[in-house]
């Protein structure tokens, strides 16, 4: 547990010692806003976050693989996974000691955006519960997306191509959800499949868990997902960590 | 303290180190040779627990590096070849960190940085970025980090590499007074630091062991210095 506590510290203070967290943060705010206000937040004349929400998944596909890429390509390009693996820390506790770190990071992003809801609470009477969803939502899907990067981020010791691979990833996780790849998939797949394939999609567990209705099988999918990619992630490095 | 039994590991094709085997007690001070690619960071890393054997194991300090890895790396000190360590951080800030990976805690942590600090000489940059350092401070930070929890075994893979003639005399000054408490291994391509520090020397090419013998007891056998009786043996190596 020591362990792992002091790689999340580390981890952590990594992003705000280093420009890391303060371009992320503002790049992320500005098109949360940005998107928000552009979208139809004024003109559906309703207090509340759908439109914010809705563009999560998007914004999160270059966003979270941006947060991710370092945590392990960089430390095994500089060599320092060397002496990370050689302190009394096993790869499981590094592991999760850098994800939950990262994680935290992109906690702090979201609670960032408060002036969104307080945005919507001046120009009317929403509705908390609702946002609140949301913001579970958001940041259990954030998790997922993250646990995506991490995964990539083992897997080489470039951070573009952990980056790009990562971005790849999450677009496709989220694009299976999406009407245009199912009315595609459609054409040639079975219904069956197409129907299989959206469920594994973030976009669809995320939409009905931002609309409010938090179910088990929504916050399973994204816990499964995050365990799988993060378990994915640490079979790797057992493997790979001096390679 | 250290006991290598049959330690075997080849990356590929290619076997880094073939089998070697040997034991080493509390204040000996173990010179690792050989020429570049002969086994030597390999057989340290196996020993360290970042690398797994093939085949073959050791024992350090009681605890086995296959069944134990956690008590094993808690009672040695680990320098590696590249000396790495996080850039971006204050050579403070790491310090602190590697205490707390160790469950270091409040006033031991203090002491413990303290102790290092003085020890490696390191004050006037305790406040710098890692990064900006130049390559023997960067070296002695990595000493403080194995030193930190005052560790049974050291491991050090070419400690003074990258040190001016004063330094080199300062870590050769520092490994010699720790000699007596503890047991070392360090890795070298400078003979003279093995006849003045090492107690016991193994020479190693191509992953087996050529010679373990001490630093004086070779000289007498060949009638030679260490610097001739090095070239000879793994010259010779590479012919056959």
């Amino acid at each position: 547990m020591k362990g792992m506590m002091a790689v999340c510290k580390r981890e952590l203070k990594g992003y705000f010692i280093t420009p890391v967290a303060y371009v992320f943060l503002v790049i992320f705010l500005f098109f949360s806003a940005y998107l928000t206000f552009k979208g139809q937040f004024f003109e559906a004349r309703q207090a509340d976050l759908r439109v914010f929400f809705e563009w999560m998944p998007l914004l999160f596909v270059f966003m979270v693989p941006a947060a991710a890429m370092r945590l392990w390509s960089e430390e095994r390009r500089s060599g320092s996974i060397e002496l990370l693996l050689t302190l009394p820390i096993t790869v499981w506790q590094a592991v999760l000691g850098k994800f939950v770190a990262a994680w935290i990071f992109l906690g702090i992003a979201l609670g960032l955006t408060f002036p969104m809801p307080l945005t919507a609470a001046y120009l009317g009477n929403p509705d908390g519960g609702l946002i609140a969803a949301g913001y579970l939502a958001s940041f259990l899907m954030a998790g997922a997306y993250l646990a995506v990067g991490c995964f990539f981020s083992a897997l080489s010791k470039n951070q573009v191509i952990s980056f790009i691979l990562a971005v790849v990833g999450c677009a496709v996780l989220v694009s299976l959800g999406l009407s245009t790849t199912q009315n595609f998939m459609a054409s040639f797949l079975p219904n069956g499949l197409v129907s299989a394939l959206e469920g594994l999609s973030f976009q669809v567990h995320f939409d009905s868990m931002q609309r409010g209705v938090i179910e088990f099988a929504d916050i399973s999918y994204f816990v499964v997902l995050i365990v799988g990619w993060v378990g994915a992630c640490g079979i790797m490095l057992q493997e790979r960590k001096a390679a | 303290m250290i006991k290598v039994k049959d330690l075997r590991r080849s990356f590929g094709s290619i076997v880094a180190v073939d089998g070697i085997s040997f034991e080493l007690g509390k204040g000996e001070v173990l010179g690792f040779l050989g020429p570049n690619g002969a086994g030597k960071s390999t057989a340290m890393k196996m020993l360290a627990c970042f690398l797994e054997p093939d085949s073959g194991t050791a024992e350090i300090c009681g605890a086995d590096i296959l069944t134990d890895p956690m008590k094993v790396r808690q009672s040695i000190g680990y320098l590696a070849e590249s000396a790495p360590a996080y850039g971006e951080m204050t050579v403070g800030a790491f310090l602190k960190f590697i205490c707390d990976a160790r469950g270091i805690k409040g006033r031991a942590r203090m002491e413990a940085i303290d102790r290092v600090v003085k020890l490696c000489a390191i004050e006037s940059v305790y406040h710098q970025s890692i990064e900006t350092l130049s390559k023997g401070y960067h070296r002695r930070v990595g000493l403080a980090q194995a030193l930190i929890h005052d560790p049974e075994v050291l491991i050090l893979d070419e400690p003074t590499d990258g040190l001016d003639p004063n330094q080199k005399h300062d870590v050769r000054l520092l490994i010699q007074k720790m000699a007596k408490e503890k047991c070392i291994i360090i890795s070298t391509h400078i003979l003279e630091e093995v006849e003045a520090v090492c107690t016991r020397m193994i020479i190693i090419a191509r992953g087996k062991i050529l010679v373990d013998s001490t630093p004086k007891e070779l000289k007498q056998k060949h009638q030679a210095n260490l610097d001739e009786i090095f070239r000879k043996l793994t010259e010779h190596r590479k012919i056959a």
